[in-house]
Parts: C-alpha cells; sequence; structure tokens
C-alpha cells in the first residue's frame, strides 16, 4: 500500500475520521508525480478558445507541441486557435536572446494570419534569457495595429492558478476597446466556459431563451472585438471558479460589474445559474421565462434519466478534476444518478472550495489536494469506487485497476454541460460502468472475492 | 531534391517534441526505472499526457518542480527532496534523470549534484533506508535537438551508468538498440531475436512497460523493461546493431565499442525488405547463422503479398513525415512499392537528411521534394503543389490529410486518434506486410469510397 508523503499528510482528508483542515495551493511536492501542469498550462487553457486571435508560443519547442489542438473548444467561425505557434528558440537564441526571433515571428504570423489580436506565451528561459517581451510586443503593436499582449507564464513562476492570472491580465488589457456593438440591457458575460464541444452555444441558448443579452464570453467561441466591449455587462457570470474570479474581481475593481459563481453541470447547478442570473436583473418576465425554461427542461429530461439512474443506483465514484468547483456539480450530479462519491479531490482547489466539498459528501469520502496517481489510485481501490471522473491523464489510472472512467477535461469532445449535458453525462457514465468488458477484469474479480476494493 | 531551408521564422504545427520527452520514454523501457524531470511540473505533466494518448497506460514520470526561487538559488534541494521522494514511494531499481531547458539554462551542474547526493546516501544522510537505487543523468536542454536526441542521450546515459567497463568483447551476447518503435516492433526484436538463440540485451524495451496486460492492483512501476543485469553485460556483447543513424556522437555504440572493445553497427530500421534484409545480414555476422528459416518465409510471404496488391499502389505518391530515422527507412520500404514519397520531411534539423533519403530511393525517378527543420504548416503549404495520393505517417498529420482530402496511412509515433497506435507492427518482413496491406488497403477504400459505382469487387 502506498504510504502518503510525509510534504503531503495534511492534503489528504477523510470525513468523519479526520478533523484536520485540508492544506491547499502549496507547490507540488517534488517528487510526488503531481497531476499538476505548470502556468504556462494555466495560461494557455484560458486564452486557447479566443478563434481570431494568434497563440505564439515563445520558448523552446515542447510547450507549443504539447498544447498542439489540445483542447475540445469549438469556433463558429475562424480556427486560427487550433494551430500551435512557436518561436522554437534553440542554442543560438539561449546565448544572444530571442527577441529577433521573437520580433520576426510576429510579424511573418501576423502578416500570414491576419490575426485580430497576438498572444505572446512567455515559458521558462524567457526571462532568464533576458528577453524583454513587452518592448517587442509594443513595438509589433504600433507597426500592426492589432494588440500584441506578452502573457507572463514561465511555468516555474507559481501554480496553474498563477497561470490563470496571467491571462486574466492579458484579457483585462483588452477589455474597453468597445466595437459599440449594441447591447441589451440585461445583458451579462459568461465567464469560465470554454465552449468544450459546444457547451457555450448551450448555455447561450438558455440564456437567450430568458431574454438575457451575452456581451462577451470568456472565452468559449470569443474574439478578441466581443472581449473588447465585455465591460459593459451589468454582470459578471462566473464558472470555474480558479480561471476567472480574479478577472472578474478586477472588473468589478474598475468597471463595477459584480459577478457571482454558477456551475453548468447537472440539473441543480444548471437550474440555480439561470435563476440567479434571473433574480439579478430583478426582471418579472425573465424570471417567468426562466421558470419555464428551467421547468421544460427538467421536465423533458428527468424521464430520459431514469433507465440510466436504475443502473447506476447505488455504484460508487471518484472524482478527480481540475478546480473543485466542478468537483462540486459533478457530486450532485452523481447524486442524482444515484451514485454515492467516495474520493474526491482537485489540483486547484482552495481553503472554502474544500470546506464546502466536506459539507457536501458523506462521510467516509476521502477529500485529496494535489494527488498522484498511487495515492488516488490506492483510494479508490480501498473506497470501493466503480467510476472516476477525470482528464486524460487519470483514464489509465482508472482502466488498470478494472473501473470506469469518464473525461470530464478539457480534452473531450462531448457536451456534459446544460440539461442536455446532463443526459450525455448520464449515457457516459452507464456507457462505461455497465460494459460488460469488466467482468474479465482480474481487479474486479478479486474485489467480488472480498480482496480489498 | 531540394535543401531549401525554411520560408518561416517560427515554427508552425511542429514535426517535432522535445528532448525530454525521448529520455522519459526510453528510461521507461528499463526495468523498474523511472524518469524524473529536472524542471517545472508542467514538462512532466504535458509529457505524459502526451505519451497516455498514444500507449493508453500508465505512464508516471516524476518532476523536480521548480518554482521561482529554485530557478534562482539553484535545483539542488528540490532534486534531492525528488529522489528521496519517488525512492520512497516507488521503490524503483533505477532512477534516470533528465534536464530541461530551464535547469540547463540557469546552468545548473547535475552531474555534481547527483555525485553529491550519492555521497551522501550512501553515508545515509539522505536516501530511503534499505534502497540504493542507481541514478543516472541524461542532459536533454529542449532547444537542442528533438526528442530523438533525448532518447538516444538517455540510452547512452544509462549504458555509461549500467553497463559493467571492466568488461570486454569476447561473449556471444547480441546487443540490439531498438531506436523509438512501437512496443509490437519491440516484441518482434524480441522474437526475431530469440531465433537465434544467443542471449541479447534489448534496449530500451517498452513492449510491456508502455503496453501491459490489465491488472489485478496497482502496479506502481509496471513489469518488464530491459533489465539492469541485462545493461550491465553490455560490454561483453559480440557487437551492437543500433536502429538509426541520425544518431549523436556520444552514442551507445559507440561508448561500448571504445570502452568496451563492442563494435557497433548503425543501420536504417528494418522497414520493408531491403532494410529488413541488412538488419538480418548483420545478425548473421554477429552469430554465424543464416536467416531463420522462419523468417525466409515470412519473406517470401511478404514478396507474394507484394505482388499481388503491387497494382493498388505503384506510382502513387505519398507525403511521409516524421523522426529522421522513421522517414528514412519509410522512404526506402515506399520506394521498393513504387509508391513515390513525393514529399519527405522532418522536424529535426540536419543537412544530411536529403541525401540520406536520397540514397534510399533506389527506384524512383520522380522529382522527390525531401526536407529537413520543417512543420507541418511549411508540408501542407508545399503539398498543396503537388497531387498526392496519401499521407503517412504519425496522427499529427491527419492535420494534411482532412485539408488535401486524401487518405491517410498511421503510422509511428504518436498516434493520438485511434487505439492501438502503440501495437501497429512496422518492422521486419511482416511489419512490412502489415504496412503494405494498411497502405493499399487506404487506397482501395478511398477508390471505393469515391467510386460512384461501390464496387464490392476491387
Amino acid at each position: 500500500m502506498t504510504d502518503i508523503l510525509k510534504e503531503r499528510t495534511k492534503q489528504v482528508f477523510e470525513k468523519g475520521k479526520d478533523g484536520h483542515d485540508i492544506e491547499c495551493g502549496k507547490a507540488s511536492t517534488a517528487g510526488s508525480v503531481s497531476q499538476r501542469a505548470c502556468v504556462f498550462c494555466g495560461s494557455r487553457v484560458v486564452l486557447y478558445p479566443i478563434a481570431d486571435a494568434l497563440h505564439l508560443i515563445h520558448g523552446p519547442i515542447g510547450c507549443a507541441a504539447y498544447t498542439w489542438d489540445i483542447r475540445g473548444s469549438m469556433s463558429s467561425g475562424p480556427e486560427l486557435h487550433r494551430l500551435s505557434f512557436s518561436t522554437d528558440l534553440r542554442e543560438n537564441e539561449v546565448i544572444y536572446g530571442g527577441e529577433k526571433k521573437l520580433y520576426a515571428a510576429l510579424t511573418e504570423l501576423i502578416a500570414k494570419y491576419h490575426p485580430e489580436a497576438a498572444f505572446v506565451y512567455c515559458t521558462c528561459i524567457v526571462g532568464l534569457i533576458g528577453d524583454d517581451v513587452g518592448a517587442i510586443c509594443a513595438k509589433v503593436a504600433r507597426e500592426s495595429g492589432i494588440p500584441v499582449i506578452p502573457v507572463h507564464s514561465e511555468g516555474f513562476k507559481g501554480t496553474k492558478k498563477d497561470g490563470y492570472r496571467a491571462a486574466s491580465e492579458a484579457l483585462f488589457s483588452l477589455i474597453g476597446r468597445d466595437d459599440g456593438k449594441e447591447l441589451a440591457p440585461d445583458c451579462i458575460n459568461i465567464m469560465g466556459e470554454f465552449n468544450l464541444a459546444g457547451e457555450t452555444w448551450i448555455i447561450k441558448d438558455y440564456y437567450k431563451r430568458m431574454g438575457v443579452d451575452i456581451a462577451a464570453c470568456f472565452t468559449g467561441d470569443s474574439r478578441v472585438a466581443e472581449i473588447g466591449r465585455a465591460h459593459r455587462a451589468k454582470l459578471n457570470v462566473v464558472q470555474c471558479s480558479g480561471s476567472m474570479t480574479y478577472l472578474a474581481k478586477m472588473m468589478k475593481e474598475k468597471y463595477g460589474i459584480p459577478f457571482i459563481r454558477v456551475s453548468y453541470f447537472g440539473i441543480e447547478d444548471m437550474s440555480k445559474a439561470l435563476y440567479d442570473v434571473a433574480e439579478f436583473f430583478k426582471n418579472p418576465d425573465i424570471l417567468k421565462r426562466t421558470q419555464q425554461i428551467v421547468a421544460d427542461e427538467v421536465t423533458a429530461l428527468l424521464p430520459k434519466l431514469e433507465p440510466y439512474r436504475k443502473d447506476l443506483a447505488g455504484r460508487k465514484a471518484a472524482i478527480y478534476v481540475g478546480g473543485s468547483f466542478k468537483a462540486y456539480s459533478l457530486v450532485k450530479a452523481l447524486r442524482l444518478l444515484g451514485m454515492e462519491t467516495v474520493v474526491v479531490g482537485s489540483q486547484t482547489g482552495s481553503d472554502e472550495d474544500y470546506k464546502y466539498l466536506k459539507e457536501i459528501t458523506e462521510d467516509g469520502t476521502v477529500i485529496l489536494d494535489d494527488t498522484n496517481p498511487l495515492e488516488l489510485s490506492r483510494f479508490v481501490l480501498e473506497k470501493g469506487a466503480d467510476l472516476l471522473i477525470g482528464g486524460v491523464k487519470e483514464r489509465p489510472i482508472a482502466y488498470k485497476i478494472g473501473i470506469g472512467f469518464c473525461d470530464h477535461n478539457h480534452e473531450r469532445k462531448l457536451a456534459l454541460a446544460g440539461f442536455e449535458g446532463m443526459l450525455n453525462f448520464a449515457k457516459e457514465v452507464h456507457s462505461s460502468v455497465m460494459s460488460p468488458v469488466w467482468k474479465y477484469s482480474p481487479a474486479r474479480r478479486k474485489a467480488a472475492e472480498g480482496g480489498l476494493r | 531534391m531540394s535543401d531549401e531551408k525554411k520560408q518561416y521564422v517560427s515554427t508552425r504545427n511542429a514535426c517535432k517534441l522535445c528532448s525530454p520527452l525521448g529520455a522519459c520514454f526510453a528510461m521507461r523501457g528499463i526495468e523498474g526505472c523511472i524518469p524524473l524531470i529536472h524542471g517545472s511540473q508542467g514538462c512532466a505533466t504535458y509529457i505524459r499526457r502526451y505519451g497516455i494518448s498514444h500507449f493508453r497506460e500508465p505512464i508516471d514520470i516524476a518532476s523536480s518542480n521548480f518554482v521561482e526561487a529554485t530557478a534562482i538559488f539553484g535545483g539542488r534541494d528540490n532534486l534531492y527532496t525528488a529522489l528521496d521522494n519517488v525512492t520512497r514511494q516507488y521503490t524503483p531499481t533505477a532512477i534516470g534523470v533528465t534536464s530541461t531547458c530551464l535547469s540547463e539554462t540557469i546552468g545548473e551542474n547535475v552531474p555534481m549534484y547527483l555525485h553529491s547526493y550519492l555521497k551522501e546516501r550512501g553515508e545515509g544522510k539522505c536516501g530511503v533506508a534499505g534502497q540504493a537505487p542507481p541514478v543516472f543523468y541524461a542532459s536533454t536542454p529542449s532547444y537542442r535537438g528533438t526528442h530523438m536526441d533525448g532518447f538516444h542521450e538517455a540510452i547512452v546515459s544509462a549504458v555509461k551508468a549500467l553497463a559493467d567497463p571492466a568488461l570486454k568483447r569476447g561473449g556471444e551476447r547480441i546487443n540490439l538498440i531498438s531506436g523509438f518503435v512501437s512496443a509490437e516492433d519491440i516484441r518482434e526484436l524480441h522474437r526475431l531475436l530469440a531465433l537465434y538463440g544467443k542471449e541479447y540485451t534489448l534496449l530500451p524495451d517498452y513492449s510491456e512497460t508502455l503496453d501491459g496486460g490489465t491488472w489485478e492492483d496497482y502496479q506502481k512501476l509496471p513489469a518488464g523493461g530491459t533489465p539492469i543485469e541485462a545493461i550491465r553485460r553490455m560490454g561483453e556483447a559480440a557487437g551492437t546493431i543500433y536502429l538509426g543513424k541520425a544518431v549523436p556522437e556520444d552514442n551507445a555504440g559507440s561508448y561500448l565499442e571504445k570502452t568496451c572493445g563492442v563494435p557497433a553497427a548503425f543501420t536504417d530500421l528494418p522497414i520493408g525488405i531491403e532494410k529488413t534484409d541488412e538488419f538480418f545480414r548483420l545478425l548473421t555476422e554477429l552469430t554465424g547463422y543464416p536467416l531463420p528459416a522462419v523468417c525466409e518465409k515470412e519473406r517470401n510471404r511478404l514478396i507474394d503479398a507484394y505482388i499481388d496488391g503491387h497494382k493498388y499502389c505503384s506510382g502513387k505518391k505519398a507525403i511521409l513525415y516524421g523522426e529522421e530515422d522513421f522517414v528514412a527507412a519509410m522512404a526506402s520500404f515506399l520506394d521498393e512499392i513504387g509508391v513515390v514519397p513525393i514529399l519527405a520531411a522532418t522536424g529535426a534539423a540536419n543537412d544530411k537528411f536529403a541525401s540520406r533519403v536520397g540514397e534510399n530511393l533506389r527506384n524512383t525517378k520522380a522529382k522527390v521534394t525531401v526536407r529537413d527543420d520543417t512543420d507541418f504548416s511549411s508540408v501542407l503549404e508545399m503539398a498543396e503543389a503537388e497531387k498526392a495520393d496519401f499521407v503517412i505517417g504519425n496522427s499529427k498529420g491527419y492535420y494534411l490529410a482532412r485539408n488535401l482530402g486524401i487518405p491517410m496511412v498511421r503510422c509511428g509515433f504518436p498516434i493520438h486518434d485511434r487505439i492501438g497506435g502503440h501495437r501497429i507492427l512496422h518492422l521486419g518482413y511482416r511489419g512490412a506486410l502489415n504496412l503494405f496491406e494498411r497502405i493499399c488497403n487506404a487506397l482501395m477504400e478511398a477508390s471505393q469510397n469515391a467510386a460512384p459505382s461501390g464496387w464490392t469487387y476491387i
């Protein structure tokens, strides 16, 4: 059995057994095989879906190669975001500096692809070799007439969360470049929604049916111009709290726009998101329409979920995701399917997040901050989970120990948000948990014979 | 043939990966070995994710996890902690440390760190009681070369650290350095070597570690891999066959030659008849045994298949890309079945690449464009002017196939959009048969789908 590393003992918590506060927000322990990525990753995932911007990664080739077409973020128009651009720094630039190459790369790529803006992601070595990325960006911006924005995302300068902050700062610099598009008075920004498998379109449709206008979406299917008008929204509706709360706070301070936190996963949270927005506007028509939408959607959805719930009831699930706000929704969505969450964790949860997770889970549930394959597999086995919800890195952990898996990360191609997403989620979980292949799994057989599960 | 340099300063949709990736996969091919990347957390995570999407297996890679202070004050303490923690958690039989662009740029002296770590560990000042796994180091700055440089570097660093330098050539053992091939290819190499009945060291060997069966309990480090003992004995072999020619000067083959007098032969990956014949000639030289009868049969069956299918691919034009060694060997194979690799590309920078590919094209008289130091966007732009019939290479080339509206034959690394990519057989006569059939079938499927009549006999 895997022992918990001593540096990590406070990052592991069993409800009903342990009394400590969960330690979080700290750098991963060296040698622990964290599932986290780095600052660059945080920035890259937030800005990635902006489809008419050039995303140039300044550094050696790896960071660009590993993030080429990495997300399932869809665009209704241009798809410049799906290409991978790198300054591909070589030894020569490491010695003599990469500014010249950065300038040449920006200039040629802007001329070739005509983006509406360019983001320049600084990777680990950019500061160390002395490049003044800000100065090059300013120069190219002057010459090209488009915003050219440095993103200070050097991998080692913090955690993924610091990458979110760097991305938020980059986005903030675009806000206020107004394109003058007319907006309805009841108007919001959707934040922390990345249009994976078209999810932003599902959510936008609900808001439109409510009579709420969208100024901008950060950043699913978004364009540079819409980000520019975001300051005219009346409310920021923030999902994926980890990535966008910082930007929401900055916008509140500068533009006085209040924000609320929502989640679009599961019936309960999806409905609450719509109601919270409706209540904010205090417009009886909007509220009435919202009630109608929720009633219609839920009435249509519940009977469709029933066959899945019947099969899945009593099964156990483990969750390991990036941000814990998503974990809350998943705990609730699984409950709706009759499934209990026995292990739940996140890469970047905060104190507040973990307190809430403690509240909504049952006794015996293990909560993990910044875990690793050995811990995760241990608790998944110990607690007898039938399903793991996570990303690609977690998938083989589940499969190797004979349990089902649901991809809830940025690479997925299946819409899981909204009411229709809930149905997809049920189908997805069902298709994995109920597959007959598990009967051949030796880990399953051992569990059935009363082994450790 | 053209050797024009690329038009763009930037790299657009890279046709290469960074050096630590190759090092990590080579290290995972050593029994009980865990890679440890000295740098930011993201490097380990991205490389794991990239590999998991191909192999669909857990690929645990540790990181020394730099933070801002580490980059300023140096990573010695982080490396110590990481080595201790990874020893405690994984009980490895070896730890392979790689550098990154970050640790190289700040001038980390990792060999010195490791020297003092091992010394202190021997004195009980660090490490884990009862455990003393060997630690070896591959310098893999991501700004130099590609993932293939990291791959070869990891192998030579493992050999330098683990092979007994006091041994001398003499025995009948065979050393085979496999190149960056699929898990299925490595299993095929095992099968072929076993036919000769001699002891051998096949390095690296991730045929089980990155393509194992299902488990009863979670395995910290999956079984399989080149045994440490087999690496220790490499110096007493009769010779080393090194699959690949785009190999750094300081490599495992020449090291063993210099240190232990074991001669090294560098040969193309055995893809296609010609290159597989070359491979078997080297095995015959080393062992004194002729081509095994079963391989003779396989060779003959392959020729029979070539003849049966030749019209489906004769004169067809392919866009070929990937690592230098992969492209060079594939070009030879395509040429021998009558396919013209009109565009052969690699992301690695090497002036000799064009002439090397050219030498492998013995039949075609058509114009062939060979590019080194290029990327997928440049390949697409060049390909738009050509009328290629299919693209062949790793799954990143789907970008080409989709844009050009032509079929694609997936092989090489990575395959991220199909399952079983790591089980594609490329090597030997059976590998050639597999590739040949895939190519013919892809072309037949395309023409069948395009035909208004949709014939059911082709």
